[in-house]
């Protein structure tokens, strides 16, 4: 019998969180290389998509000190990782799928700059809709919060999607859905995250 | 003998009890930032098993070292340590090109952070963060001036015990972990509310880093030993179901 250990336990990421993950927000310059909230480059093949949010807490205010990760595949639907062996599909050496973003001090506005992701296989070779996966840490949040956001324009397959269906309450499933607007051309995909109380976001145990 | 793991293979179901439940009213903040509703669980695909992959090339040759990465006019205040140990699975075995990130307050307490009010000075040759990919074999270090404690707004008198936020991202998206580091020795351990959310003393010991007499530099720095424990895989006994072809058996 193999034993294992346990995962080193997880803290709060703190209210000062920034300055490790994000200096340039916290208020000063360190590094040459920073990680940030575009995803996309110049030469990134796919739509070009905003992604833009608010984070609220269980008395529906926003939080003010959150931070974000984004994890997607590609416009083919592949990430950019080498255990995704899907045939046929190829990386975009322009585009990692991989971001991180900063709620906004004074409006607890978020955004990532990124391309739609395409279709990726799921368990048994049923597709999953596009989505982004989404990790969110904070002060007050113990242990970072997973979980995944869709687009309101792929209805016909979210609802053949294997992990939205996973979720018993159909009312619910419509907290990971983005709604997509189109501001003088620009598209932009709204998705508000509730971390209590009516309308909560379903998270994942992933 | 351990049996070779493919790169695709699942990871193990998160033991909850590892860690801090949402709700911890000792830490006054979590009440309203913690879900109501149980989590859904989701068995693994590729969103779950891949993860970004960072190249050396991304960091600067002053990102592991604290004490230089922000200095100007001269070194900063504070005493000087090395920080090192493993990222490793829960089977053992090394998580290579992983990458850490960590940050802290300097050492009067005061985070280099335009929201960070305390009384305490800020230092003008100390930054308070760093990153580094883990090596071959999981192994990381860096070095830097040992945090102070500092007094927060949770009840009038808790005070935090010093301590360096980590962020460590593996193999796979699940193994992505935010944590804190702790040091031997500080009485403000055993009373921190954010400490103590945590529900198992033994899970609180994996956080506090040790004194380590044989890395230290003689007549420079003493050392600290932090090992990191992520997420591990499972071995994929019969089949593959991550990129299954279509009709495979649930």
């Amino acid at each position: 019998m193999t034993s294992l250990l346990r995962e080193t336990a997880s803290q709060t990421a703190g209210p000062y969180v920034h300055i490790g993950l994000a200096p340039q927000a916290a208020g000063f310059d360190i590094f040459e290389h920073n990680f940030g909230s575009v995803l996309a480059t110049r030469d990134t093949r796919g739509e070009r998509i905003r992604v833009e949010g608010i984070v609220y807490d269980g008395s529906g205010t926003p939080l003010r000190d959150v931070l974000i990760e984004c994890w997607q595949a590609n416009a083919e639907g592949k990430y950019n990782h080498p255990a995704d062996r899907q045939p046929g599909k190829s990386v975009d050496p322009s585009f990692r799928g991989w971001g991180r973003t900063c709620s906004d001090f004074e409006t607890g506005l978020y955004t990532f700059d990124t391309i739609k992701p395409g279709s990726v296989i799921g368990r048994t070779g049923r597709p999953m809709a596009p989505h982004l996966n989404l990790w969110i840490v904070a002060r007050g949040i113990n242990i970072g919060l997973n979980t995944r956001m869709y687009f309101s324009d792929e209805a016909e397959v979210n609802a053949k999607d294997p992990v939205l269906n996973l979720v018993e309450w159909e009312v619910r499933r419509k907290t990971l859905i983005a709604q997509r607007q189109d501001r003088d051309g620009r598209i932009v995909y709204r998705f508000d995250i509730r971390l209590q109380g009516e309308d909560e976001t379903v998270f994942f145990d992933v | 003998m351990t049996r070779a793991l493919q790169d695709d293979a699942e990871f193990m179901m998160r033991d909850t009890t590892s860690h801090p439940p949402a709700y911890a009213p000792g830490y006054k903040t979590s009440v309203l930032r913690s879900p109501k509703n149980a989590l859904i669980s989701l068995q693994n695909s590729l969103s779950e098993v891949t993860a970004p992959v960072f190249g050396a090339a991304e960091l600067g040759p002053l990102d592991n070292d604290l004490i230089m990465n922000a200095a100007k006019e001269g070194l900063p205040v504070g005493e000087r340590i090395v920080v090192h140990g493993h990222v490793q699975d829960q089977l053992g075995r090394p998580v290579r090109n992983a990458l850490v990130e960590v940050w802290q307050c300097n050492a009067s307490g005061r985070y280099r952070h335009k929201k960070d009010q305390y009384i305490g000075a800020l230092d003008p040759n100390f930054g308070g963060c760093g990153r580094m990919l883990t090596d071959e074999n999981g192994y990381y270090a860096y070095r830097t001036i040992r945090p102070g404690p500092y007094p927060w707004r949770n009840r009038v008198n808790d005070w935090r015990p010093a301590h360096i936020h980590y962020a460590i991202s593996g193999d796979g998206w699940v193994q992505r972990l935010i944590t804190q580091m702790y040091f031997e020795g500080d009485p403000l351990i055993a009373t921190c509310p954010i400490v103590r959310t945590i529900p198992s003393e033994e899970q609180v010991r994996g956080l506090i880093a040790l004194q380590d007499v044989a890395a230290f530099v003689p007549l420079d720095s003493r050392a600290y030993r932090f090992d990191i424990v992520l997420r591990g895989r499972r071995a994929t006994l019969f089949e593959n179901r991550i990129q299954a072809e279509p009709g495979a058996n649930p």
